[in-house]
């Protein structure tokens, strides 16, 4: 068992769902929701396996299986982790416990509900663990199709937009990637077996013309820039989000959007170094376009759950600023910042979703006062707004800093531009706060309940690790380091890690001279 | 991470000053919050506050600094809008967090650079290799980022506008958080960054500048308020630029030592000021005061204290500390700094004695004013004991070597010396300074001879400017809040609903009409839009693909 730990990560939930669509006729929707929950949880301890049998030392991709399938075409079933991608399983397999939690209260088709969920997360832990491109996209694209489903099917008023909205915009993208893979695995036909190996891509890719390289650059990053959201591809999100469940958009935010900066890192910067050189000045424009962009739009949104969208759209930004200026600082920062924002958002959308349960409003104009009648609640609500916010002792300062840091040693003017933001989330976080906590209370809010045990049991590990991270950000960083230091390499092929400052980054980490 | 503390001359200072006034401010508030439904939340918040304020002035790299720092931030939001079911005070609340926060960013901005220029933030590394590290203009980019945290946090020109309003907190957070502790962290990073700031040169500058407008702009409008706690707030603000002050003429150790006195007598002015809303039952406002020395003998022996001591009426802290300010800056010959300081002294006395003369002279002027009842003991005691440290600590410097500066020496280096006055004739000057101030507001305000309403309502509309501190609120609200709010609307409702959103769904409106004229040919469903354009990305891909 100890050899198959990914396979089985991947594979847990789809058997649970396999199994609810099996016996969905004779189960209750209480046997549902608690078969949904028992797996997402196993799955979650399996994953923490990995993490046990996890090689800090180790910089490529360790616990690797490989299966062949289609010898002569190159079709195999390869999966892999390394530092980057195990923390984004790990986040993957600790929020949906915590989703399907929180989707308690779903009622209509809740068999169905819980097959879609299940289906996603093994769609979303594939993605991050496949290093064969074509099984990657298989998992990619599979994840469209459960997400599309829940939005649609269990949304609020405008879902179907919504989801049609996000269903064209992620397969616009996609078809770009699709064509791009296929092009590289006939290039690997030449000479030799054809194949979608990541592995053996990556020197094929570093084989090609130029300009060739760049197209193709472009075409991974059209498809994975519409998953980010990078501006101004971002416009399905806060469409997608408004919409959707609770549960949807908690797992939107949390992890789907990491699978396009998951895929700008891993795929657009080992296969493509120069290009990704070539084309860091323009990324990072649209990067910092949307930092503040995303957080001008929030500042002004009267709808909070849209709010929090636009926010993500600007946190976001940090992520692909951080990713594309390939300094240690900074990268680490960047996927610091993907776990951080995964569990600070969406703790955010679990938050907004109670609100509304109670108040049946998203509109911040009909909250208010609500701190007097639900202190528990609120008081959640005012810790994840600043973890959100970036306050240092809870998890998200850490990689901002780390990603403000990092990019100042490129340009200063991206760096300081970035920064920016740091004030524009303090305003907009705490003036929706103040709107929803402080103030007149409406009458109608006046009994609202508090948290119930089940709503503490879905905030409270989300929490914890909010404030376990920003304290000891040396457990997530002492396995990320490698892992990005080896993706910078490559793009800085003529410098070593330590040459461009990873010396400082345990020393900023841990605060002491390196 | 990184929780390297260390404990030197300067925050062995800071820490007595935080704990020693801390405890004291603790026990008055089990007094003063008596009877709050949310009696523990409130010392929960305190204590944190006081945990991250250690952590701050103890931290032994920045690092731990700045997370000290945005968490006292932190505990100041909370607690000044501790009572957040009146709407005002979230909104202080509010406005104080964000307006540090600016401040703080470009603090973070400088911690970025210190790693780019270091590769550490390790004070001793830093301080250690800056003179070969670093350029001058370099010293001077981290220096004033650095400061700009300090004036978000000690509340100076141009950052000062959310600390008056930070008093709709209770009256003890106004004491150890708006007064004692928090505000003077930023004279805390300014002396211990010194290295940095001496590197640049003209960064000094700007702390002497900035505290020298400091202390005078909030003196004036310190006159003007009819609310006693923003009498005292806008004297914090003023008396925190004597101490940049100092620290830009690199009398770091001055600096300190006034920071120590002021802790002293401030904590002792807002307790006493704190003492008299409640004897009045949560009466802030000057003008129904009056008489209060008979019905409050305590609180007013206490405050009379306070207030001679910051007026700088010998032989109390005030007189020693602003003095020290003064006589730097008249000894290496900053005559203009020397002159306007005194004004920001006079401007000092004559604000606390209006203060002194309208609470406590006179005839009560309100029903509340007639009905007031002294303290019980757990409020007055801390006052005493703060009057004492308030007379005495000025004596921390009598001895020729200075007690105080020359504990400190070892890290802030000498004060600096010069040829000037005597400084016994500039003690003088300065004492006939606070004293004709304190006899002007007797005539004014304690003599009964002089009709102090209609005295005022003569000069308007300057005191109405001043009471609404020059309307810089409103300055910023026009110039910065309100454009802002306009492009942050323009952005969400023009640029992203209607021209990107816009675009985004023209596309999609084309593509139905495309799938609508040739409905024989397609279905209309999502995934014959999608097959559309995956078709034509082959396309084009290909056609790329051949090429090459």
């Amino acid at each position: 068992m100890r050899q198959h730990l990914l396979t089985l990560t991947i594979l847990f939930p789809l058997v649970g769902a396999v199994v609810l669509a099996a016996t969905g006729r004779i189960l209750s929707d209480r046997d549902a929701r608690i078969l949904a929950l028992i797996t997402t949880l196993a799955t979650f301890a399996v994953s923490l396996l990995i993490l046990r049998d996890f090689d800090t030392g180790f910089r490529g991709y360790q616990q690797v299986e490989a299966v062949s399938w289609v010898r002569s075409l190159g079709l195999q079933y390869l999966v892999g982790v390394d530092g980057i991608s195990l923390w984004l399983v790990l986040l993957t397999t600790f929020l949906f416990p915590v989703s399907i939690l929180a989707s308690w209260k779903v009622e209509s088709n809740v068999v169905r509900y819980m097959i879609a969920m299940l289906v996603l997360e093994t769609a979303v832990v594939g993605s991050f663990l496949a290093l064969d491109l074509l099984l990657f996209f298989l998992f990619f694209e599979a994840i469209l199709v459960p997400m599309y489903l829940i939005i649609g099917g269990w949304g609020s008023a405008n879902r179907v937009y919504a989801a049609i909205k996000f269903f064209l915009f992620t397969m616009a993208g996609s078809a770009f990637l699709l064509v791009a893979i296929l092009f590289l695995y006939a290039r690997s036909g030449q000479p030799g077996p054809p194949t979608f190996d990541l592995r053996l891509l990556t020197p094929v890719a570093a084989g090609l013309p130029v300009q060739t390289a760049r197209w193709l650059f472009l075409a991974f990053f059209v498809a994975f820039a519409v998953k980010v959201p990078l501006f101004p591809l971002h416009t399905w999100l806060p469409d997608a989000h408004t919409e959707a469940p609770t549960a949807g958009s908690v797992l939107l935010a949390g992890v789907l959007l990491k699978v396009g900066t998951y895929g700008l890192l891993r795929f657009n910067l080992s296969m493509f170094p120069q290009a990704s050189t070539y084309f860091a000045a323009f990324v990072s424009i649209l990067a910092v376009i949307g930092i503040i962009y995303g957080a001008l739009c929030a500042l002004i949104q009267t709808d909070l759950k849209r709010l929090v969208a636009y926010s993500s759209v600007s946190h976001l930004g940090f992520v692909v600023l951080g990713i594309f200026a390939f300094t240690q600082q900074a990268v680490t920062g960047g996927v610091l910042q993907m776990v951080n924002h995964g569990l600070a958002t969406g703790a955010l959308f679990l938050l907004v979703g109670m609100v509304y349960e109670r108040t049946h409003t998203r509109e911040l104009a009909d909250m208010g006062g609500l701190a007097s009648v639900m202190p528990v609640l609120l008081g959640a609500f005012l810790f994840v707004v600043f973890a959100s916010a970036g306050l240092p002792g809870l998890s998200s300062f850490v990689g901002e800093f780390l990603v403000i840091a990092g990019t100042f040693a490129v340009s200063h003017l991206f760096g300081a531009l970035s920064a920016i933001a740091v004030v524009l989330a303090a305003i907009y976080l705490l003036w929706s706060y103040q709107r929803v906590a402080y103030g007149p209370l409406r009458e109608e809010h006046r009994h609202l309940p508090d948290l119930s045990g089940r709503e503490v049991a879905v905030l409270a590990p989300v929490l914890a690790l909010l404030l376990v991270f920003g304290v000891y950000p040396k457990l997530l960083t002492r396995s990320i380091d490698p892992a990005t230091c080896a993706a910078i390499e490559r793009v800085r092929s003529s410098q070593t890690c330590a040459d461009i400052g990873s010396a400082a980054v345990p020393a900023v980490a841990e605060g002491r001279q390196p | 991470m990184g929780t390297d503390l260390r404990l030197d001359s300067v925050s062995a200072t800071m820490i007595l000053v935080i704990t020693g006034i801390g405890a004291l401010i603790h026990v008055y508030a089990i007094g003063y919050m008596a009877g709050d439904p949310r009696y523990g939340r409130f010392f929960s918040y305190m204590n944190l506050f006081v945990f991250f304020m250690l952590m701050l002035v103890l931290g032994a790299n920045y690092l731990v600094l700045y997370l000290g720092w945005e968490g006292v931030g932190l505990c100041s939001y909370l607690l000044i809008g501790f009572w957040s079911d009146v709407p005002a005070n979230a909104e202080a609340a509010k406005k104080a967090f964000i307006t540090t926060r600016i401040g703080d960013t470009l603090m973070l901005v400088g911690l970025a650079l210190i790693v780019f220029r270091f590769g550490t933030l390790d004070f001793e590394a830093v301080f250690g290799a800056a003179g070969t590290v670093l350029t001058k203009d370099a010293a001077t980019a981290i220096a004033l980022l650095l400061f700009a945290g300090a004036i978000g946090k000690s509340a100076q020109v141009p950052l000062h506008v959310w600390l008056p309003d930070a008093m709709a907190g209770p009256t003890p957070v106004s004491a150890l958080i708006h007064a004692a502790t928090m505000v003077t962290a930023g004279v805390y990073l300014v002396v211990r960054s010194h290295v940095l700031f001496e590197l640049s040169g003209v960064a000094l500058t700007v702390v002497l500048v900035v505290g020298v407008v400091t202390a005078v702009f909030a003196a004036t409008c310190a006159v003007a308020q009819q609310d006693i706690k923003r009498v005292l707030a806008y004297s914090t603000i003023s008396q925190l630029g004597f101490m940049f002050m100092a620290a830009g003429m690199r009398a770091y150790g001055v600096a300190m030592f006034f920071l120590v006195a002021h802790a002293f007598y401030k904590a002792l002015l807002f307790l006493g000021a704190g003492s008299v809303i409640h004897g009045m039952h949560d009466e802030q406002d000057l003008r129904r005061m009056g008489g209060l020395r008979r019905l409050l003998p305590i609180t007013f022996a206490t405050f009379l204290v306070g207030a001679l001591a910051q007026a700088g009426i010998p032989p109390l802290a005030g007189f020693f500390a602003k003095d020290a300010v003064l006589e730097v800056a008249q000894h290496t010959g900053r005559a203009a700094v020397y002159a306007l300081g005194s004004i920001a002294a006079f401007l000092s006395a004559f604000y606390l004695g209006r203060v002194l003369f309208l609470t406590f002279f006179g005839e009560p002027r309100s029903d509340r004013a007639r009905d007031a009842h002294e303290a019980p003991p757990v409020l007055w005691v801390p006052l005493a004991v703060l009057a004492v440290g308030a007379a005495t600590a000025g004596w921390l410097t009598l001895t020729p070597e200075g007690r105080l500066t020359g504990f400190l020496e070892g890290i802030t280096g000498p004060t600096p010396a010069g040829q000037g006055v005597a400084v016994a004739a500039l003690a003088a000057v300065a004492t006939v300074i606070s004293l004709v101030a304190l006899a002007s507001t007797w005539w004014i305000y304690g003599s009964g001879r002089v009709d102090w309403v209609g005295f005022r309502e003569r000069l308007e509309p300057l005191p109405r400017a001043a009471l609404n501190g020059w309307y810089v609120d409103r300055a910023y609200d026009t110039a910065l809040v309100q454009p802002a709010k306009a492009g942050a609307w323009i952005t969400a409702y023009v640029l992203d609903a209607r021209i990107i959103d816009g675009a985004v769904n023209a596309i999609g409106g084309g593509v139905k009409l495309l799938a609508d004229g040739g409905r024989h040919l397609q279905t209309g469903f999502v995934r014959s839009y999608a097959l559309a354009v995956f078709l034509g990305a082959v396309t084009i891909l290909v056609y790329v693909g051949v090429r090459s």
